[in-house]
């Protein structure tokens, strides 16, 4: 049709007259739309991400023999409401046996009130190395049935989880707590995938000066900055430690991690020379475990309390999501002989910082476009101003409203469309800028977001119009054709 | 009512202290040819734009075609300004990044349909077959009038409005413009045209003047297409 023709014709001409302002509002389009794609496409993506980050501030569940934390039940809810983070989960059940030895020779009030000020390793190990308590084997856990954490219905919501085995032990002049634990252990479960797990996910806010814990060399291992400032350790140094039993050996320290915390004072090495050292092969005494977790509500509350009072929908209903105590009930479900609990602090934390992150995100991306608009009806307006000749001249040959606020919106549209396009673009290596920096990991940008930026765009676009459009209707061709 | 296509009923148009236009009348029968004399700033364009639907009296009323100017929505008189007048600016106006042809398609862009062939055969009537491809700045002002000329014609208007439109003009290409002014008065077009040019206004039927914005003066002649007919002047 020539009638589209001369419209196109116009178009391209007006376009190409005022390329400058079109230029701008491109270019406020893209600023606004690569913002917008750039904080959707981490939104979208933020739940792993957080989940990732929020994994580095502990475990979120603390698994332990069922004898040990029967004992410790009481102890550890008052913990856990005075604040437990992912460090406190080491201490909790430390204080669990350490709680059990105390009963056991009659001194609890006074091991309690030492464990309260954090030296609870100190205290459960001292006990036992001095012999005062017989530690049985329904304080342990065996280390060949962990795998199957990675089993449970929820099995993919595991993130990570790592063993741990604390022992007493002579280094230098000094008595101090070893750990064993999986540092980076690949284990192959009978499903046939393999998982690799360990310790240095679980607490990557650790520092390490040096390399990392190797599960292949029993005599590597990593110490505490404080006892490295106390006996002058530095990775290569060498360290003789002997176990309660008489057992020597002789270690190389391959690295000095600082942790902020009690474990500063200590050593980590493998399962295998804790296990050595602590005359207990094959067992080790909790693991922690990060998994990733819906927010708790009332039905996950409700299901906390006492699972038997669900109904059957609702237990399906819980059973199936991934809520903190789901996946505790799961994973006693798969290991019998184990208690789980949930450190519940972090678990909501984690849900709520998700929900806050994502809604900051949301609120930026629309205040980010309601910028793009403001910028973007100055331009049109000026724009509409600068031809209002020109429009009063059309509507003065009989061109309709609708006629010309085609046009003008035709314009702003293409110029739009232009500057969205490229916007995204930039916002797609916006959000890989955003993920490496603040997540450290590429973002996978979902395709919903072409959509979204469509609409963005065109909402914009038209939003930024409105107040031009409206004085252009209003325009009267005798106001701007003096003909006087 | 009255077969008249056009009634000025006692029109006036005041702004703040000037009054433009004072109890105008005026009264136009179809397919007549009438022009309008005035000093500057008579109200001459006034009325021309009133009449054009571009813009409302104070107070009075016009009637053109047999509808009421006064009782119409700013829709309805675009459709009027689309389908029954053509106008000619005393200042041109032209879209100055469309060549001389697609200014011209645009009236019919927004009238009907876009026929590039009957534009440019416009163009050709006002001698312009060899600028059609020219913007309007690379025109020069009497090319320009001759443009808006085309412009005002391109739809066969029942009445068309220009001011000044040979204002610009030498003789040949005023004779030019008064040849197509002639085509359409043939064809019963219904023509005011504004000019301070006697030869201009010769070629009208009836010439009436504006002082003051007043009509002073209201003349019928015979046949004034013969330029050795009576004449008035301004
Ligand atoms: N929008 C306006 N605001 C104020 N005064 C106006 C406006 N339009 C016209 N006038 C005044 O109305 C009077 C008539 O103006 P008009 O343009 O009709 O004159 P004209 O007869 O066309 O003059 P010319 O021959 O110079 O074109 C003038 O005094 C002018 O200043
Ligand atoms: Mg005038």
């Amino acid at each position: 049709m020539r009638g589209v023709r001369v419209f196109f014709k116009m178009l391209i001409r007006a376009l190409a007259r005022q390329k400058r302002k079109h230029l701008m509002i491109a270019f406020t389009v893209g600023l606004g739309v690569s913002l917008a794609t750039a904080m959707l496409g981490v939104m979208f993506d933020v739940g792993d991400k957080v989940n990732q980050e929020l994994k580095s501030y502990g475990a979120n569940l603390s698994v332990v023999p069922k004898g040990a934390s029967m004992l410790g039940d009481l102890y550890q809810s008052r913990e856990i409401d005075s604040g437990a983070d992912g460090k406190a989960n080491g201490q909790v059940d430390g204080r669990a046996d350490g709680r059990a030895s105390g009963r056991a020779d009659g001194k609890a009030n006074g091991r309690a009130s030492g464990r309260a000020d954090g030296k609870a390793n100190g205290r459960v190990s001292g006990r036992a190395d001095d012999g005062t308590i017989s530690l049985d084997d329904n304080d342990y856990l065996p280390e060949d049935q962990l795998y199957k954490i990675k089993m449970i219905f929820w099995a993919y919501n595991i993130v990570d989880f790592a063993p741990y085995l604390t022992v007493e032990v002579q280094a230098g002049d000094q008595t101090v707590p070893l750990t064993g634990t999986w540092f980076n252990r690949t284990i192959n479960l009978p499903t046939g995938e393999s998982v690799t797990t360990g310790m240095m996910a679980l607490k990557s806010w650790w520092t390490l000066n040096g390399a990392p814990g190797d599960d292949g060399a029993p005599l590597k291992a990593l110490v505490g900055s404080e006892l490295a400032k106390r006996q002058n350790l530095a990775p290569g140094s060498r360290l003789s430690v002997k176990g309660p039993n008489g057992l020597s050996r002789e270690l190389t320290v391959a690295g000095v991690f600082h942790s902020g915390g009690e474990e500063d004072n200590g050593i980590v090495s493998t399962l295998a020379l804790a296990q050595e050292l602590a005359d207990r092969p094959g067992l080790v005494q909790r693991v922690e475990v990060s998994a990733l977790t819906t927010p708790e509500n009332e039905l996950a509350r409700r299901a906390a309390l006492n699972p038997g009072s669900l109904s059957r929908v609702e237990w399906d209903t819980w059973y199936c999501t991934a809520y903190i105590s789901s996946i505790a009930y799961q994973i006693e479900e798969i290991l019998p002989m184990v208690r789980v609990k949930p450190i519940l602090r972090v678990a909501q934390s984690e849900g709520a910082i998700l929900e806050k992150t994502q809604l900051m995100i949301v609120i930026l991306t629309i205040l980010t476009l309601l910028c793009s608009a403001l910028a973007i009806s100055n331009l049109v307006t000026a724009n509409v101003m600068e031809r209002s000749v020109e429009i009063g001249l059309m509507k003065a040959l009989g061109a309709s409203g609708l006629a010309i606020t085609a046009l003008v919106l035709a314009e702003i549209l293409v110029a739009s469309c232009f500057g969205g396009l490229a916007g995204y673009l930039v916002g797609l290596g916006l959000a890989q800028l955003i993920g490496l920096t603040v997540f450290g990991s590429w973002v996978a940008v979902k395709l919903a977001v072409i959509p979204i930026g469509a609409l963005m765009v065109l909402a914009v676009s038209l939003a930024g119009s409105l107040p031009a459009l409206r004085a252009l209707l209003r325009l009267k061709p005798t106001e701007v054709l003096h003909g006087r | 009512m009255s077969d008249n296509i056009l009634d000025v009923i006692d029109v006036s148009k005041i702004y703040g202290p000037v009054k433009a236009l004072q109890n105008v009348s005026l009264s136009v029968r179809p397919g007549e040819w009438l022009a309008i004399m005035g000093p500057s700033g008579s109200g001459k364009t006034t009325l021309m734009n009133i009449v054009g639907c571009l813009d409302s009296p104070s107070l009075g009323r016009v009637i053109l075609d047999g509808l009421g100017l006064d009782q119409l929505t700013a829709g309805e008189l675009t459709a009027i300004r689309r389908e029954a007048i053509g106008l000619i600016f005393q200042q041109f106006h032209l879209i100055g990044y469309l060549n001389a042809l697609e200014n011209v398609m645009v009236a019919q862009y927004y009238h009907s349909l876009v026929d590039e062939a009957e534009a440019l055969e416009a163009l050709a009537k006002v001698g312009l077959a060899d600028r059609a491809k020219h913007l309007p700045r690379q025109l020069s002002g009497g090319e320009q009038q001759r443009v808006c000329v085309a412009r005002a014609l391109i739809n066969h208007p029942k009445l068309l409005l220009a001011d000044e439109p040979t204002g610009n003009l030498d003789e040949t290409n005023e004779g030019l413009v008064m040849d197509i002014l002639h085509g359409l008065h043939r064809q019963g077009g219904t023509i005011i045209v504004v000019t301070h040019s006697p030869e201009v206004a010769q070629h009208a039927e009836r010439v009436v003047v504006l002082e003051h914005g007043r009509v002073a003066s209201d003349s019928r002649g015979a046949d004034f297409s013969d330029p050795s007919g009576a004449s008035q002047t301004a």
